[in-house]
């Protein structure tokens, strides 16, 4: 009889077929080869790209998964390369992002000895991830894979880390893929209270000034559509934090900007006057609320979101709604009275207006000479299309690119919002865009980040895909710069960089690439790059010293945001 | 700042307890007292840590654990919401047994349990204040050693796992 096993290496491959992993994102060595062997075999069933670094290989992956709304996956060695995932399973994990990161072990005996590679993964990550296991038996593959896809995607996405020895990946076991469905001490998804739906509705239905804010959670839950019937069957403002940018369009009526350290003017302004704040999938982050002793304290807060620890962990609430918003919000937006808040959007509108003079004319129609920022975002959003996906770096490009970028429809917003890793953007570009390759993918990042991942450059390369990398120069560490200029008395130590010829660096990884340090050529080169019909770099070099503004100083309540 | 007793129903999963560990760890709270066992349920265990802090975190910490996969439920009490014990272990000189310690180890419904040639060794259970309390006197009877282990403790209030796991 023939032996129907295989080994624990094609299972893992098969095992991620079986969930219709699309892309594998990683880089190979010696503890996880076998997985690569087998990998050989299933090349037209699943797709592996070639990352330059392990961490470009889960920046990707992270990319993927925040357009797709699918897990991201992502492979490593042991040692050196499992730890290289680090930076990123801690910024999937705290932007909610479902990834599966599958890592080889040295062999099950060798455990413990410091043999070569060997690398306690599991521990390393334990703290950072939703979920890890280490397998060290062939027959625990499949089941570990399964459980780990459930988990990552499930309720409150996240990174989970699946470590496989190498002697189970190279043992024989039977592949009988069973896909996980439940878990008895897991439960992702909180049933909606109806007395909390009632008691929020009565709150709201009273309200003079109520607000909404929306973050990541509506997008999580696949809530857009339900969002926009509350609002528009209320006619409550709403504003977004970093993450839920995107799930709007940015052109509602009641949409009125961005929220924290370097949102909007009135959207913080008007925090602390609103009488109740409905927040909804977003977590009260430090960059949103400022000092929290001053934030909102005049308000009833009614929370929605679908992980119970965030609810009163940052701000007391009056109500919260626990569960996925889109299962409440149709209950809460049913018992809702139909409503227009005319005089207290008003009041945003008015604020805009400050904004606009102070800080948005100057920043997207300079009169100045050198570049600015926001005058390269504004060319971007003339050419782009409505579902061009905007992926940002760290630093002030990523506020000036977030706060111009104009949000038409959702998953078109790919940052590092909670851990802020400089170098994400260049990866996560090449995810987003494998993510779909008909939409447009445009990468802004800074001098530092793109510095941080620039040979993924490599791997843009060689799968040709077709992302617009905008890279803003101002020469230094712009963000850290901003600081010290402001609260380090122009101190500024370590910020300034010598920066290689980027033009040239693109070029030898035959991309095209342009160079624009005047105005007059500014307009014609982004209009190019976004026809392009490929990779592109364009390198704008900006004013040195330029600051984001409007920007509430840390510690500062929200209602002392400064213009200027 | 007050004692509570956290109760944690979890599965049996390699690293559970170095998962519910690491959530103290982070918030800076100190673990006063921590036990491990079985639970009434099959392949349900039960881990029991004994922290002195606020209630808010407290109420943070449970709400954390929980989010643990491997954790079923997690819930909190003030002391006059479980009933608890403790296990103290006392080895004391054979030279001090006299009259007067076996005196104290009635007073304190304490036993010996142990008698070798060199030492013995009394038990006691009760309270953390009871078992320091005679741990205080018996340092007169020149202790050797002092072992005492963290809560055991069950709630007063009348819900099981049980309800909860076929809720
Ligand atoms: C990995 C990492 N290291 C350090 C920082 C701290 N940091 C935040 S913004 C910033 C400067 C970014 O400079 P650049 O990439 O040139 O962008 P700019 O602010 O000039 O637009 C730094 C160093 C970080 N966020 N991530």
């Amino acid at each position: 009889m023939k032996d129907s096993r295989i080994r624990g290496a094609e299972i893992v491959i098969k095992s991620l077929v079986a969930e219709n992993s699309e892309y594998i994102f990683g880089y190979p060595g010696g503890a996880i080869m076998p997985v690569y062997d087998a990998l050989y075999d299933y090349a037209d069933q699943i797709k592996h790209v070639l990352t330059r670094h392990e961490q470009g290989a889960i920046h990707a992956a992270q990319g993927y998964a925040r357009v797709s709304g699918k897990v991201g996956v992502c492979m490593a060695t042991s040692g050196p390369g499992a730890t290289n995932l680090i930076t990123g399973i801690a910024d999937a994990m705290i932007d909610s992002t479902p990834l599966v990161c599958i890592t080889g072990q040295v062999a099950s005996p060798l455990l413990g000895t410091d043999a070569f590679q060997e690398t306690d993964v599991v521990g390393f990550s334990m703290p950072g991830t939703k979920w890890n296991i280490q397998v060290r038996r062939v027959e625990d593959i499949a089941p570990a894979i399964a459980k780990g896809f459930h988990i990552a995607r499930s309720g409150r996405p996240g990174p989970v880390l699946i470590d496989i020895t190498k002697d189970a990946q190279n043992a024989l076991g039977e592949f009988n893929y069973v896909p996980c469905l439940g878990i008895r001490s897991y439960r992702p998804y909180p049933k909606v209270n109806e007395n909390s739906v009632a008691k929020a509705a009565e709150i709201i239905n009273q309200a003079k000034k109520p607000y909404v804010l929306y973050g990541q959670g509506v997008v999580i839950g696949k809530a857009e559509e339900e969002l926009k019937a509350f609002l528009d069957k209320s006619g409550i403002p709403a504003a977004c934090t970093l993450l839920g940018s995107g799930a709007l369009d940015e052109d509602h009526p009641q949409y009125v900007g961005k929220l924290g350290m370097h949102g909007n003017y009135a959207p913080n302004m008007l925090t602390n006057q609103c009488d109740v704040l409905i927040a909804i999938g977003m977590r009260f982050d430090d960059r949103v609320t400022g000092d929290l002793k001053r934030y909102a304290k005049q308000a009833k807060v009614i929370h929605l979101e679908l992980d119970n620890a965030e609810i009163n962990k940052n701000v007391k609430c009056e109500v919260s709604i626990l569960g996925n918003c889109k299962e409440s919000l149709p209950l809460l937006t049913e018992k809702l009275k139909e409503n227009s808040h005319q005089d207290w959007l008003s009041e945003f509108r008015k604020l805009e207006e400050k904004e606009k003079s102070a800080v948005v004319s100057l920043d997207l129609l300079p009169t100045k000479t050198g570049l600015t920022m926001g005058e390269v975002i504004r060319y971007v959003n003339d050419f782009k299309k409505d579902d061009a996906i905007l992926v940002t770096d760290v630093g002030q490009h990523q506020m000036i690119a977030w706060r111009y970028f104009k949000y038409k429809t959702t998953r078109t917003q790919v940052t590092s919002g909670g851990l802020g890793t400089m170098g994400f953007s260049l990866p996560a570009a090449l995810g987003a865009q494998l993510a779909d390759l008909n939409r447009q993918v445009i990468c802004v990042v800074g001098d530092g980040g793109i510095q941080m991942t620039i040979q993924e450059f490599g791997t843009i390369m060689q799968t040709q895909s077709p992302v617009k990398i905008v890279l803003l120069n101002n020469n230094f560490l712009g963000m850290v710069r901003q600081w010290q200029q402001l609260f380090f008395d122009k101190r500024y130590s370590f910020t300034e960089l010598d920066n290689p010829d980027f033009i040239k660096i693109a070029e030898a990884y035959n991309m095209k690439a342009s160079k624009v340090t005047e105005r007059d050529n500014l307009r014609d080169t982004v209009a190019e790059m976004m026809v392009h019909d490929g990779p592109y770099f364009l390198e704008v070099v900006v004013e040195k010293e330029d600051n984001v503004f409007p920007m509430i100083p840390t510690g500062c309540s929200v209602e002392e945001v400064r213009l200027s | 700042m007050n004692r509570y007793t956290i109760s944690l129903f979890t599965e049996n999963f390699i690293g559970i307890l170095n998962r519910v560990t690491l959530i103290f760890t982070r918030r800076g709270v100190n673990i006063d007292a921590l036990t491990a066992s079985e639970s009434k349920e099959d392949g349900v265990h039960r881990i029991t840590i004994e922290v002195t802090t606020t209630e808010e975190q407290v109420i943070q910490i449970v709400k954390q654990t929980e989010k643990i996969i491997d954790v079923i439920k997690s819930f909190y009490y003030k002391d006059d919401e479980v009933v608890y014990q403790e296990i103290a272990l006392y080895k004391i000189p054979i030279s001090s047994l006299d009259p007067g310690l076996e005196k104290v180890i009635r007073q304190y419904n304490a036993r010996i349990i142990s008698a070798e040639k060199e030492f013995v060794v009394i038990e006691m259970t009760g309270h953390k204040e009871d078992t320091k309390a005679l741990l205080e006197i018996l340092k007169d009877f020149s202790i050797l050693e002092f072992a005492r282990s963290g809560r055991v403790a069950v709630a007063k209030p009348m819900g099981t796992i049980e309800q909860y796991l076929n809720n």
